[in-house]
């Protein structure tokens, strides 16, 4: 669903035994807006900034699954189950086809989910809020794949292949995401007056989130600078954020809902929203995995992560002997 | 025994006519159960008629540092292409 | 409604109605279990071939019990059928209500399941209810991918590891008891069968067990006898597990009666 660079510290310099030559000709190739791929040769710390990228934006996406996946046997029609499950699934594949992304790097796709599983590598902090009514499956579809979308749309064009077309793909199925969590909201917002407050508590829990999901603010984001010029981040975070702003609240006003930010105005000069201050404490807490349901979205996927060995292993060992017998029977 | 499932290439035909083309990858066990993880990962909004997957381990693919050698001799041979060639415009069907 | 209940031949066709309600019912308590696996299968490209067949049964579900309450002629549709029945009005078989347990039960309950439907609905493709010919049609292309992948799951896990086999044979004995009810005939569906809109359920037995012998033979795994049959489901008297499974699933609408979702 989304990504954003969750390291505070700047990557360490390129290693000077690095050929000057090649490096040259990478920075040329990428600077000329060409693809990277999986057997070009490319600096490590390219190839490793772009595997924690990759594998954490996989990595929101399967623990993306979890929020929304709490409601799926709570839709409240036939048609909102089928279309939330379809979204969830959708989520799920996004995984898949950035782990598959990240494994043309070398780095295996067991590897990056221990990583997640002993709390090394880092995912969305969004996905560490509870869903608690739902209006939050509406809030969800219309911010958070609202944000996400904004972020991902210049990715289709980021400078390594495999990231690149997997973005294409998410993208195009992404985007009936956004509109089925408006659509959620509208009927909400126009409904009874429980249904409206519920809309209105989720848009309150859930703008400020979005907003962060983003990442920390461009002067606090070390890595911004290397990431655009290898075309793996196509626009700062302040721009992004200020983006979504500009389109979401018209949307709100829409709903008849109203914006958790006193602050929020209209500036004619510019064109755009001003908005308040970002709690960034609380941003980087939940990235250390303080957010309120951290321990409930993890214990969720290593449960599933273990007990899911012993159907890998019989998988595994089934194919072992069926092909034990086909050399047998050659 | 390792039990990593196998990485898969998945190949699509979008419709009769066309060739088979990469789509991404998925790990399964097997050949069979690959094809199924291919469908219901890659067609799920009628994206094929036909999937073929391939262990990638099977996949030979060239070096791109002989990219050169491989690929740049092609450029010079312009005999190769129509445009090439010099024919007057008022001869038709040529 | 009434114009379309009428146009298909089978004004407030009771015995239709309640018919059509155990087809709709089964693939909607089936979507529902299956459900529960999304996001927390073993492997995310097993996620993905779950959470397609649950969509799948939600679809099926969905066209059954719409054409239930059409000719059944009140008003209501599917989802008022599916979020304002209680349990006694369910009348889905209990076998696919049983809980998911691990991925052992839960393909040991799908390969079932799906074997039975596949053949069943074989026979409602040729229905001599338009609709229902119709709707079995698309369904069936459906259940055939369910019905050989749940079977190929079956078989790796019958034929996998110590752990795996043992497992299955656990998901077996738990849904064991629920099979029998599954080829019962009562008056639905002794009437269903004479008006030529399904087969027999109990003539779909044969084809079954030998499918069965199939796939277990593959499997490695023992195929022990049927238990005398549970029954109940087809007449609303259903296993406790249904209570919980509705009571999650109906919860907003009959929180909020007026609301429309």
């Amino acid at each position: 669903m989304y990504t954003t660079e969750l390291q505070k510290h700047p990557s360490k310099p390129v290693a000077a035994t690095e050929p000057q030559e090649l490096i040259d000709a990478f920075e040329a190739r990428v600077a000329a807006d060409e693809f990277i791929e999986p057997k070009d040769w490319m600096p490590a710390a390219y190839r490793r900034t772009l595997v924690r990228q990759i594998s954490q934006h996989a990595h929101s996406e399967i623990v993306g699954m979890l929020p929304e996946g709490n409601w799926i046997s709570r839709a409240p029609s036939l048609r909102r189950k089928a279309v939330l499950l379809a979204k969830v699934q959708d989520e799920g594949g996004h995984g898949l086809y950035l782990y598959a992304a990240a494994e043309t790097l070398g780095t295996a796709r067991e590897e990056m989910i221990e990583a997640l599983h002993t709390g090394k590598a880092k995912y969305s902090t969004i996905f560490n809020y509870p869903t608690l009514t739902w209006a939050d499956i509406g809030a969800i579809g219309w911010l958070v794949d609202g944000a996400a979308i904004m972020n991902q749309v210049p990715l289709q064009r980021t400078s390594y292949g495999p990231y690149a077309r997997a973005m294409v793909r998410v993208c195009k199925e992404e985007s009936f995401h956004q509109r089925q969590g408006y659509e959620i909201m509208m009927c909400m917002a126009n409904g009874t007056p429980e249904q409206k407050e519920m809309a209105q508590d989720a848009l309150n829990r859930w703008w400020w989130p979005s907003l962060m999901m983003f990442g920390p603010p461009d002067d606090e984001s070390p890595n911004t600078a290397q990431s655009m010029r290898w075309r793996i981040k196509r626009d700062t975070n302040d721009e992004l954020r200020q983006h979504f702003v500009d389109v979401t609240v018209p949307q709100a006003e829409f709903l008849g809902l109203t914006v958790p930010d006193p602050k929020l105005k209209f500036n004619d000069k510019t064109g755009h929203y001003e908005f308040g201050e970002i709690d960034w404490s609380e941003f980087w807490n939940v990235v250390k995995g303080e957010g309120p349901v951290a321990k409930e979205r993890m214990h969720d996927r290593v449960k599933a992560w273990d007990e899911g060995a012993w159907v890998r292993d019989a998988a595994a060992a089934h194919a072992a002997k069926q092909h034990g017998a086909r050399q047998a029977a050659e | 025994m390792s039990n990593e499932w196998p990485l898969w290439e998945v190949f699509i035909r979008t419709k009769g006519g066309l060739s088979h083309r990469h789509a991404g990858s998925v790990r399964a066990p097997d050949a069979e159960l690959a094809l199924r993880h291919a469908r219901d990962t890659y067609t799920r909004r009628l994206e094929g008629v036909s999937l073929w997957v391939v262990p990638s381990a099977q996949i030979v693919a060239s070096d791109p540092h002989q990219a050169g050698p491989l690929f740049e001799p092609a450029e010079s041979k312009i005999y190769r292409h129509p445009t090439f060639y010099h024919v007057p415009d008022n001869v038709k069907h040529i | 409604m009434t114009t379309a209940s009428s146009s298909t031949g089978h004004r407030s066709d009771p015995a239709l109605f309640d018919y059509l309600l155990r087809l709709g019912d089964d693939s909607l308590i089936l979507a529902q279990r299956l459900s529960e696996w999304c996001g927390h299968a073993p492997m995310i490209e097993v996620d993905l071939s779950i959470s397609n067949v649950a969509l799948d049964l939600v679809g099926q579900a969905t066209l059954l019990l719409d054409y239930a309450g059409e000719v059944e002629g009140k008003g209501r549709d599917g989802d008022k059928l599916a979020f304002h029945r209680d349990a006694l009005r369910f009348r889905n078989c209990l076998l696919v209500e049983q809980p998911n347990g691990d991925f052992g039960q839960t393909m040991a309950r799908q390969y079932l399941f799906s074997t039975c439907q596949r053949l069943l609905f074989r026979g409602l493709a040729q229905s001599t209810d338009a609709r229902l010919a119709g709707i079995a049609a698309k369904a069936l292309k459906e259940i055939e991918y369910h019905a050989d992948w749940s079977a190929e799951w079956v078989v790796r896990l019958g034929d996998g590891t110590p752990e795996s086999r043992e497992r299955m044979i656990n998901g077996f004995a738990w849904m064991w008891r629920f099979v029998d009810e599954l080829f019962q005939v009562d008056e639905i569906d002794a009437a269903i069968a004479k008006a030529g809109i399904a087969p027999a359920r109990d003539s779909l037995r044969a084809a079954f067990n030998a499918e069965l012998k199939k796939t277990f033979e593959a499997a490695t795994l023992p195929l022990a006898p049927l238990p005398a049959a549970i029954l109940g489901g087809r007449k609303g008297h259903h296993s406790e597990h249904l209570g919980h499974l509705l009571a999650a699933m109906q919860f907003l609408p009959r929180a909020y009666p007026g609301a429309t979702w």
